[in-house]
């Protein structure tokens, strides 16, 4: 078993923070939102996950907001660390958030003024190219909500 | 669960040095490729023909007197006379070379059914078809008013033979099937399944993509009419595939697509066609991926597909216990007969997340739907890991794949 030990696990480790299995696990705001307003589906074709996502707006303040869907661990943490974020917010913040995190989960370079909060557990996504659909799916899923687009938002 | 025994065979190849790609590190540690179902590594032998093609011969077919272009022609069309041989066609004529499985399926739909289907008239295909043999059916169906009807599956991943007889009744046309499952391994019973066909006189295609890389493959033995695969799971270039067909079929067939190369004649009112198989090669077809695939038969050829399919069902049985010994490992796909393909679950772990972390760890594995949704609905889960196998994989690989899985069962534990 040693050989398995020896691994640099730091960089999976780093993906895979508690912060995140803690979320994979216990998904908070999970489940169909029955006063939602606004909603959005994503779907990341390369790996199956599927979310939708559920927002009560009033007046521009996204009142509640609840997610329902399938999807790996990375997916499903993030888009419940979003719902945690974004109740409570205008919608105009919102929108910054989304450029904010979607730039810090994408770029090495980000800036990163902006405090992101607790979603900083996400970056260690930017190792990881082909899991940063992932990460992003929720967060384009709420663009779209607060858009109010018919059509599912995909990360592709 | 009963213990694995530690290896010891002699039944298994030793061929992994003809792979050039396989000797790299993939994050530190020696890749283990158990990807092969996704596609195919190319042997040396393979890729040294191509490269000597394009240093030495390359010229456009068929279409030249000068030397290159004859030498061209001379490799391109042998490829061709080897995958008669290797599949054992009856004629040359009946070899008709595509871009791959996906082509040779949508061709049958479009040329073969397409005229012919009507309102009433059905397709039966099964549950267990990967995404191309399933989308062109349903798009032919749409264009032409008829049904299309889909044979159940079993737990362990086996067509229901039972409903598979009673859905072929005389009103179906046309009958598709793989031959073997690429997202469980199931290995169908093709022969019966074509001779229960054949007493309805349902015409029968065979999804081959999965079978040719695993085992001898004798189209008349297996007595279809169509059988269609694809180059790169058999160790060949990518963009190449065969479309098996009955010479009588394609005779009757309208042209796929029309171009250079597939006409004998153009006139302002009107085209007369090439003969079989150029009426269904349109266009400058993909010279060196076929001289390529020609490579790969004699490379199989040397080896021999009894000799692969038994290093094959070696390492399979080992992989299926070994994984089937890791706690919280539920094995997807449990047909009695099986080839080289193992999908399975880890606990409540999301495929995705175990494909990363393998990964990580230099074993590169297939994770998701496989091309192949219908299956993982039946099975209500969004995917599956799959570790598939080749003549090149050894028992150290499949020790690889367990060690990084339990690897993933303490980072989630
Ligand atoms: C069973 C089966 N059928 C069809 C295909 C499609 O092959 P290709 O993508 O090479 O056309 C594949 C491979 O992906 C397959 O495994």
């Amino acid at each position: 078993m040693n050989t398995v030990e020896a691994i640099d696990a730091d960089e999976l480790r780093d993906l895979y923070r508690e912060l995140i299995l803690d979320h994979a696990r216990k998904p908070r705001h999970f489940g169909k939102l029955e006063s939602a307003t606004h909603a959005a589906q994503g779907i990341n074709p390369l790996c199956g996950d599927k979310l939708h996502l559920y927002l009560q707006l009033e007046n521009d303040v996204i009142r509640d907001a609840s997610f329902e869907g399938s999807g790996c661990a990375i997916s499903v943490a993030s888009a419940s660390l979003l719902t945690d974020t974004v109740i409570g917010m205008k919608t105009d913040d919102a929108i910054h958030w989304f450029d904010q995190v979607t730039d810090r989960l994408t770029n090495e370079s980000a800036n990163s003024d902006f405090d992101i909060g607790k979603l900083q557990a996400l970056e260690g996504v930017r190792e990881f190219p082909s899991r940063v659909k992932c990460a992003t799916l929720a967060w384009h899923a709420l663009h779209s909500a607060i858009e109010q687009r018919s059509t599912p938002a995909s990360t592709e | 669960m009963s213990q694995v025994q530690p290896f010891t065979t002699n039944a298994l190849l030793d061929v992994s040095g003809d792979f050039p790609v396989l000797d790299q590190e993939v994050h530190g540690r020696p890749l283990v490729y158990l990807d092969s179902a996704a596609s195919a590594q190319q042997p040396a032998a393979v890729i040294d023909t191509v490269a000597a093609y394009h240093r030495n011969d390359h010229a456009n077919v068929h279409r030249g007197v000068h030397t290159l272009s004859e030498r061209a022609t001379e490799a391109y069309e042998g490829a061709r006379d080897k995958i008669q041989a290797f599949i054992n066609a009856n004629s040359r004529r009946e070899i008709v070379l595509t871009s791959g499985t996906t082509e040779s399926i949508n061709l049958v739909a479009q040329s073969y059914c397409r005229p012919q289907l009507k309102p009433g008239n059905k397709v039966l295909i099964t549950q267990l078809e990967h995404h191309s043999n399933f989308v062109p059916w349903q798009l032919v169906c749409e264009q032409t008013g008829a049904d299309l009807l889909i044979a159940p599956i079993d737990r362990r991943g086996q067509l229901d033979l039972e409903r598979l007889q009673e859905l072929m009744t005389e009103d179906v046309f046309l009958l598709a099937v793989g031959h073997v499952s690429n997202a469980l391994g199931t290995v169908n019973p093709i022969q019966d399944i074509v001779g229960w066909a054949k007493q309805r006189d349902i015409k029968v295609l065979v999804d081959g993509a999965q079978g040719v890389p695993h085992m001898a493959i004798d189209v008349a033995d297996i007595g279809c009419d169509f059988y269609a695969f694809s180059g790169h799971k058999m160790f060949g270039p990518t963009g190449t595939g065969v479309l098996y067909g009955r010479e009588a079929l394609l005779d009757d067939m309208p042209p796929w697509q029309g171009g250079g190369d597939m006409i004998l004649e153009v006139r302002l009112d009107g085209t007369v066609f090439n003969d079989l198989p150029y009426k269904f090669e349109a266009g400058t077809p993909n010279i060196s991926g076929v001289i390529g695939l020609g490579a790969a038969i004699d490379y199989l050829n040397a080896i021999g597909m009894d000799r692969i399919a038994a290093h094959e069902h070696v390492l399979l049985e080992y992989m299926m216990g070994k994984l089937s010994d890791v706690d919280g490992v539920r094995l997807i796909g449990t047909a009695e007969s099986k080839t080289s393909v193992q999908s399975f679950m880890l606990g409540d772990i999301h495929p995705h997340d175990l494909g990363t972390i393998l990964d990580h760890q230099g074993v590169a594995i297939r994770t998701g739907h496989h091309c192949a949704m219908p299956v993982m609905d039946f099975f209500e889960i969004p995917g599956t890991a799959r570790a598939s196998l080749a003549i090149y994989n050894s028992s150290d690989d499949v020790d690889r794949l367990i060690a990084a899985v339990e690897k993933a069962r303490h980072i989630f534990a």
